[in-house]
């Protein structure tokens, strides 16, 4: 049964994922592409998530965690490009 | 289907349930990047619907690993309160960027007040709006000592 879920797990993340894909590529302004990829970020984290159920191990946590602190990271500084022009003044 | 039910535990059950609600808000989070109409609007469905996805993954994830293998892991929970505290901090900086780019003093909505919004204020008005602020309560205070004599 978990198995099941798992599937329909990853489909719909799989899915959500195509949509961020989508709205990088057409977006109407950089705004909408900086969101899309912070939401890129955060979708790849709960597919790592769902494989480490999968696998049933935790080796994946550690790599999701990193992914976590990179994607918060470079959202933040695409803001700071975005209203400054610079990153670190 | 019946079948499927009999041969599944509470925990089997349990489990699945917090997978596939978590999979909807996933979904969701990132279709109303695709379907609403403003930047401001579309700003909700990542921050807010996904979010509630990637914690429902992992919690459903720290079920599996106490109740299938018996291990207490706290990883997933470092990651999800990670992910709520920055999920916050990045909508805001996406925000005050759409602000800064696309919008002027003008098209925002009125504030009620004589001030406009926080970022739009610079650093000449706010001190103007504080000496008047400071300048009303020193008349204030000098009309009580005036009154009590």
């Amino acid at each position: 049964m978990i198995d099941h879920a798992l599937t329909f797990a990853f489909a719909c993340f799989g899915l959500a994922l195509l949509f961020n894909l989508y709205r990088i590529v057409v977006a109407p302004g950089v705004v909408d592409r900086v969101l899309a990829l912070d939401t890129l970020v955060i979708n790849s984290i709960a597919l790592l998530g769902l494989y480490g159920i999968l696998e049933g191990t935790a080796v994946y946590f550690e790599a999701s965690m990193l992914i976590a602190m990179t994607g918060f990271v470079s959202t933040v500084s695409y803001a700071r490009f975005m209203l400054r022009g610079d990153v670190i003044e | 289907m019946t079948e499927i039910l009999t041969e599944a535990s509470a925990a089997e059950i349990l489990v699945s349930v917090f997978l596939v609600i978590s999979g909807v808000f996933g979904l969701v989070g990132s279709f109303g990047l695709l379907k609403l109409d403003n930047t401001m609007a579309r700003l909700h469905a990542p921050t807010k619907a996904t979010t509630l996805g990637v914690g429902g993954i992992l919690i459903a994830s720290m079920l599996y690993f106490l109740l299938f293998e018996g291990t207490l892991s706290f990883h997933e929970l470092l990651i999800t309160i990670f992910l709520f505290l920055t999920a916050p901090v990045v909508a805001h900086f996406i925000a005050k960027a759409h602000i800064h780019r696309h919008e002027s003093p003008d098209s925002t909505p009125p504030t009620g007040c004589a001030r406009p919004w926080a970022t739009f204020e610079t650093d000449e008005m706010r001190e103007a709006v504080e000496a008047a602020e400071r300048g009303e309560a020193a008349t204030s205070e000098a009309r009580l000592k005036a009154e009590r004599g």
